[in-house]
């Protein structure tokens, strides 16, 4: 049986995040050939329409108010239901982001259904997907599926699930009037802690530095070759703890956990709870001082010297052929 | 303030994991309290400390679980609860253990519960914000400060990186994220004391849950290890040279740029 899928589109500093594209994905997975309308959520958010349609999404509905401006969960709560009181899903798709973490379980409450969290591969198609998500830190994976007939609900990693190809093709941007009242939360500030530019949960490359960076200055070689690659920069809780750097960069079982393409750790030892956020990256780089460091055993390439060597160097070798 | 912390007996991740018939290998594993909930028992201690009340750690899970809840009451908790659903539940997700939760939770008038935003075993992050749907309270995930002035509740959350200040109200749900504080060890004579700290023991029945009304939305087909990874390679040579190697592997061999 063909499902009809609402997927939710997030924005973030005026431009639509990857992770809605790869919903929309794995939507038309789960959906078996039926309707995949993708929701927007904001205060001006008709514009996006049309790129999510390019990106697969069969028609798009937007709820336009002043207090969903900001995220909180009673305002997208409140929109987002609405949503599924109209379309009655069949399953729906979130990103597994800030939002997507915080709203899921609330509207999954709502609807009495199981919520599988954190996808980053899908098994089958329609009626016989089954959906694999990791589970302690990474160590193991488990395959999950819907016990009952009801709403399929996921949320995907980002970076795991292959956006469709952007086409131009063509379908209905909707908008539904919805009041929005009753906020118990209200947004005062939200201070920028992250690096400008790349968000490091959905960046393709990633150059993180542990204690051997030694300093907060020590992060600037690195930083220079996150810019040059589009990528951003991480670190593991040792540099954190040592202060070099702000706890939002942390990767690992505490702290962020990510799959670009391309990790490259620099004067990282490889803790086990560091290899938990990181060890599913596509390709793993590790420069180290100490050959026996434990991250070499997760590395795909490794050169056993002082990164303060190796990185510049690899900066000006890329500058060569890019 | 009436608080209550929710608190997972969580498998240490730190230990080797061995799957076998599909199922991960508990024995002789070490145990901990979800890291993650520790910041949640640490920081309603302090609120109770600052504003007075009381602390009741709740836990679902079998006997096994008193040790974990020992160790909050040994932290400072006051009281303990054990919802032993050992011969009532034999599969359990999300949806059961937040609907156990709120039915225990529905009657209590808390001010504040907390809980960690995340447990390190089954990692989907959904309890909290469930059991606050279900008692229809508003809820804030991963925050990073906590701050109680008479009505008003100010906090801080992390948003992927972001610090968002925001102001609310009691009755509230909160979650906790790295950073809120660092949790204290239980002292000597907290262990001690907690000995003597009360643990009540309920069972599905005391709540007048059904089994049924509690069974799996969801269904773990199987557990498996990621496939090995290959050894890598340990480039050679002097340092220039190596580096010129990895870039064009990089682009010629694993294509990643």
């Amino acid at each position: 049986m063909s499902k009809k899928v609402l997927v939710l589109g997030e924005t973030r500093e005026g431009a639509l995040r990857n992770v809605s594209f790869e919903a929309i994905a794995a939507a038309k997975k789960i959906s078996g050939g039926g309707e995949v309308v993708a929701v927007l959520l904001g205060e001006a958010v008709s514009e996006f329409g049309n790129e999510l349609v390019a990106y697969g999404a069969d028609r798009v509905i937007t709820v336009e108010h002043p207090h969903l401006k900001s995220y909180t969960s009673d305002g997208y709560g409140q929109a987002f239901m609405a949503v599924v009181d109209q379309e009655q899903p069949e399953a729906i798709v979130f990103g597994h982001t800030a939002v997507g973490k915080d709203l899921s379980p609330k509207i999954a409450s709502k609807l009495q259904t199981g919520l599988i969290s954190d996808v980053t591969d899908i098994e089958g198609e329609g009626d016989d997907a089954v959906f694999i998500r990791p589970i302690y830190s990474g160590k193991a994976f488990e395959k999950v599926k819907l016990k009952e007939d009801g709403v399929v609900f996921i949320t995907v990693r980002p970076n795991n699930i292959a956006p469709l190809e952007r086409e131009e093709r063509s379908g209905d941007v909707s908008s539904l009037s919805v009041d929005i009242t009753n906020l118990r939360t209200i947004i005062k500030n939200v201070v920028r802690k992250s690096a400008e530019g790349v968000d490091l949960s959905e960046a393709k490359v990633i150059i993180a530095g542990g204690r051997g960076v030694k300093s907060k200055d020590g992060f600037e070689p690195l930083q220079e070759l996150a810019d040059l690659l589009g990528g951003a920069v991480g670190a593991s809780r040792g540099a954190c703890d040592a202060d070099y750097c702000d706890y939002s960069l942390q990767i690992g079982q505490t702290g962020k956990v990510v799959t670009p393409d391309l990790y490259i750790a620099a004067g990282i030892s490889g803790a086990i709870q560091h290899m938990a956020g990181m060890s599913n990256s596509k390709v793993i780089v590790a420069i180290n001082k100490d050959p026996e460091a434990n991250i070499f055993k997760v590395a795909d390439y490794g050169i056993v010297g002082d990164l303060f060597d190796v990185i510049p160097l690899l900066t000006e070798e890329f500058k060569k052929v890019m | 303030m009436n608080i209550y912390v929710l608190v997972k007996r969580t498998f240490d991740t730190e230990e080797k994991l061995v799957v076998s018939g599909g199922q991960i290998q508990e024995d002789g594993a070490e145990f901990i309290i979800n890291p993650y909930d520790e910041y949640a028992i640490e920081e309603a201690i302090t609120v109770r400390d600052a504003h007075g009340g009381e602390v009741t750690v709740v836990t679902i899970g079998d006997e096994e679980a008193e040790k974990q809840l020992r160790t909050a009451l040994a932290m400072g908790a006051d009281k303990a609860v054990l919802i032993n659903t050992e011969d009532d539940v034999e599969e359990m997700d999300q949806f059961t253990a937040a609907y156990i939760l709120a039915e225990y939770l529905k009657d209590k008038e808390a001010d504040l519960i907390l809980a960690g935003n995340v447990a390190i075993d089954g990692g989907s992050g959904q309890v909290g914000p469930r059991v606050a749907d279900l008692l229809d309270i508003n809820y804030v995930t991963t925050i990073t400060s906590l701050e109680i002035e008479g009505e008003t509740v100010k906090i801080v959350r992390d948003i992927e990186g972001d610090a968002e200040e925001l102001e609310t109200s009691l009755p509230l749900l909160v979650t906790a994220q790295q950073g809120l504080n660092e949790p204290r060890y239980p002292s000597l004579p907290g262990i001690m004391k907690a000995k003597k700290k009360p643990l009540e023991e309920l069972e599905l029945d005391d709540l007048d849950i059904d089994e049924e009304d509690v069974e799996a939305k969801t269904e773990t087909i199987e557990v498996y290890l990621p496939p090995k990874k290959q050894a890598g390679r340990i480039l050679e040579g002097e340092i220039p040279s190596q580096v010129s190697e990895l870039v064009s592997l990089l682009r010629s061999e694993a294509k990643v740029i």
